[in-house]
């Protein structure tokens, strides 16, 4: 009898011992998960990685700096790139979303002011025949046209983006290679910055309730590949590349050109550089 | 498609993104809330910070006002999300850079503070209500006062100086969450319209002129309900204050708009476009003409006059209604003004209000009219008339 106590007792203790492992063990589980992703959110308005490949294994950051530059004197208006861009980063396929725009700029003869129209232009849209399909209207072929050229606009991954100063959780921040990235898990999508951007250059997607806008087709430039819409372009009037390497297109461009940006009094200083663009250009 | 209601129609060239208007009729009425928010506690920091005795019939009511409408004010933030489940993160990890990130933590310090005040204010009524009621009410009352009981004259003492502390450190917080407002909108580069030194003073002002026109309006509604006389002292002391700040804030308004337009900024052009087409009458005939120089002139004239009893009643509310029709129309023109000028600076929008819509028109006066919804439940369970039973410096 007194034995059977015993070893029921003895059965207890064990049984309450391992429970109690099991406790401390969840708990210390529970508490460490807590702790990580208490981590991992504060890490979000941190642009600097605590390792030295980021954000892939085999492509570190710190070892470039990119840029683009559009020689609008080249630029056809085919526009080739807006449709790669929207195929690629499955933007929004109608007219008022786009992470690349071609601007026309056109001077009647007499004009002071430039006429300046793009893919939104109701015009365009009757003419291509739908708002997926993009093309510049014929509009002024019975007219005397002084001076026309095209603009290719896309987010111009400024140095110091009123966009990420402006963002109240960290989801957009600049990363360590000079590209402006958007946190889509982590957007709470309150458009402050498509409010801050000078240039128009976000759009707000509003199926995922989150800011969208170009990043230069970061999955593609981290791989080695060109961003898309640059790959698409039939006349090289779009030019991308790494800063850090004296010898790769852009470098040479920057170096070859006289180059400008847009709305430099912004203070934002783009790194988008322009030739041949004019004075209504911004 | 949802987003299609809100494409904007536009004339001359506008970026392709900006024919969707990111912020809509619900940012009008977040400023519009928290500027009566500032205003309301302004007229109860009169009486509790600086013993201004003659606004003692409204001072409670305007606490109660002031915790009631800051409650709503982040519904139309919430609405306006995105992903408002995320709303949190601006406060797990606030980029402090940005004038949204210190919202959430000005917002809930401001809310405690408001409760903190309403709870000191009415401890001795809470104290009597549990000593006379019983079953449920009364344990309701006693949680409501904390176990408190203590009225000794020494323990008023020590709540009337919390009272004045709170009153005092509510100044600073209120006119802060409002100013912050006017940060918000001023410190965009990227909006001629918006980008202003002065936007933060000017809804600073128009803020204090909402929230004392709301009390004006709701003190003699208060007082026609419960068939008072309408303390002509409190209301006279309140259309000065309103006539003071009207001031301020009409020349700071015109002020503002002078500067735009001496300046002459690149897009200048576009902007006096705007304001003499499709602002012509939101600005020059809604705002200024019938919000601000109306009333100023009426009660200009009553107070030159020495107008009393019923004119007086009469002429202050209706000054009141038109003052908060002219706040309202400030923070519209700003709010949607600004969107409405392109930042190309080439072309004019035009921002499409509709009724059923998550941001429309129903939304947004669902969303005004909750808080008088909640004050009126509220002033059923905590009277700010009976006066005996508060604490009162």
């Amino acid at each position: 009898m007194k034995r059977e106590a015993i070893s029921s007792l003895l059965a207890r203790r064990t049984f309450l011992r391992k429970i109690g492992r099991a406790a401390t063990c969840a708990g210390a589980m529970v508490a460490t998960g807590a702790l990580g992703v208490t981590k991992k959110a504060a890490a979000k308005s941190e642009s600097k990685p605590s390792r030295v490949s980021f954000p892939t294994k085999d492509y570190d950051w710190t070892k470039h700096q990119w840029a683009f530059g559009v020689d609008a004197t080249k630029c056809i208006g085919c526009l080739r790139c807006v449709e790669a861009c929207k195929r690629e980063n499955d933007v929004p396929g109608d007219a008022h979303h786009f992470r690349t725009w071609v601007e026309r700029y056109v001077y009647l003869e007499g004009d002071k002011r430039a006429r300046v129209d793009s893919h939104h232009d109701p015009v365009n849209i009757e003419a291509s025949g739908s708002e997926r399909e993009y093309r510049f209207a014929n509009r002024y072929q019975d007219a005397k046209v002084e001076k026309a050229f095209f603009v290719p606009k896309l987010c111009n991954q400024c140095t110091h983006p009123a966009c990420v100063q402006v963002c109240p959780t960290g989801a957009t921040y600049r990363t360590q290679d000079g590209v402006v990235l958007i946190d889509q898990k982590y957007c709470i999508g309150c458009q402050y910055c498509v409010q801050a951007c000078p240039y128009g250059a976000r759009y707000f997607n509003v199926r995922k309730g989150v800011t969208q806008k170009c990043y230069w087709c970061y999955h593609r430039i981290t791989k080695g590949l060109q961003p898309a819409c640059v790959e698409a372009c039939p006349v090289g009037a779009r030019i991308f590349g790494d800063r850090n390497d004296p010898q790769s297109p852009i470098s040479l461009f920057i170096r070859n050109n006289r180059v400008q940006v847009l709305r430099p009094d912004t203070g934002n200083a783009p790194n988008v550089f322009y030739v041949g663009i004019d004075k209504e250009v911004s | 498609m949802d987003y299609l209601v809100e494409l904007a129609p536009y004339t001359g060239y506008v970026y392709p993104n900006e024919t969707v208007i990111p912020w809509t009729v619900l940012i009008v009425v977040y400023p519009y809330l928290t500027g009566l928010v500032a205003g309301a506690f302004t007229v109860s920091s009169l009486y509790h910070a600086f013993g201004m005795q003659r606004f003692q019939p409204a001072a409670r009511l305007a606490l109660l006002t002031a915790l009631c409408f800051m409650i709503f004010v982040p519904l139309p933030l919430l609405l306006h999300l995105g992903n408002p489940q995320r709303a949190f993160n601006t406060m797990l990890t606030p980029h402090w850079t940005s004038a949204i990130a210190v919202f959430g933590f000005f917002a809930g310090f401001y809310v405690i503070l408001l409760m903190l005040e309403i709870w000191f204010m009415f401890r001795p009524y809470f104290v009597q209500q549990a000593q006379r009621s019983s079953g449920l009410a009364g344990r309701l009352w006693h949680l409501a006062s904390l176990g408190s009981y203590d009225l000794s004259p020494k323990a008023m003492r020590y709540d009337e100086k919390w009272i004045f502390a709170l009153a005092v450190v509510g100044i600073p917080a209120a006119h802060g969450l409002h100013g912050y407002v006017g940060f918000l909108f001023g410190s965009l580069k990227s909006r001629e319209w918006w980008s202003s030194d002065l936007m933060p003073v000017v809804f600073l002002f128009s803020a204090v002129i909402s929230g004392v026109a709301l009390l004006i309006v709701l003190y003699v509604l208060s007082c026609k309900v419960r068939r008072l006389a309408v303390d002509l002292e409190c209301l006279k002391g309140l259309a000065y204050v309103l006539w003071g700040f009207a001031m301020f804030t009409l020349v700071l308004e015109g002020l503002e708009f002078a500067n735009v337009v001496y300046k002459g900024r690149e897009g200048i052009e576009m902007i006096i476009e705007y304001v003499t087409g499709p602002l012509l009458v939101p600005f020059f005939i809604l705002q200024f003409s019938i919000g601000a120089l109306i009333p100023l002139i009426v009660l200009t004239y009553m107070i030159w006059r020495g107008t009393t009893g019923k004119a007086l009643i009469v002429g202050v509310t209706v000054s009141a209604l038109l003052v908060l029709f002219q706040v309202w129309m400030m923070r519209w023109n700003v709010v949607i003004g600004g969107q409405e000028i392109a930042k190309t600076g080439k072309g004019l929008l035009s921002y499409q209000l509709v009724l059923l819509h998550r941001e429309g028109l129903l939304t947004a006066v669902s969303v005004a009219v909750a808080p008088l919804l909640l004050l009126w439940a509220a002033v059923r369970v905590l009277p700010p008339w009976e006066k005996a039973a508060t604490v009162s410096p």
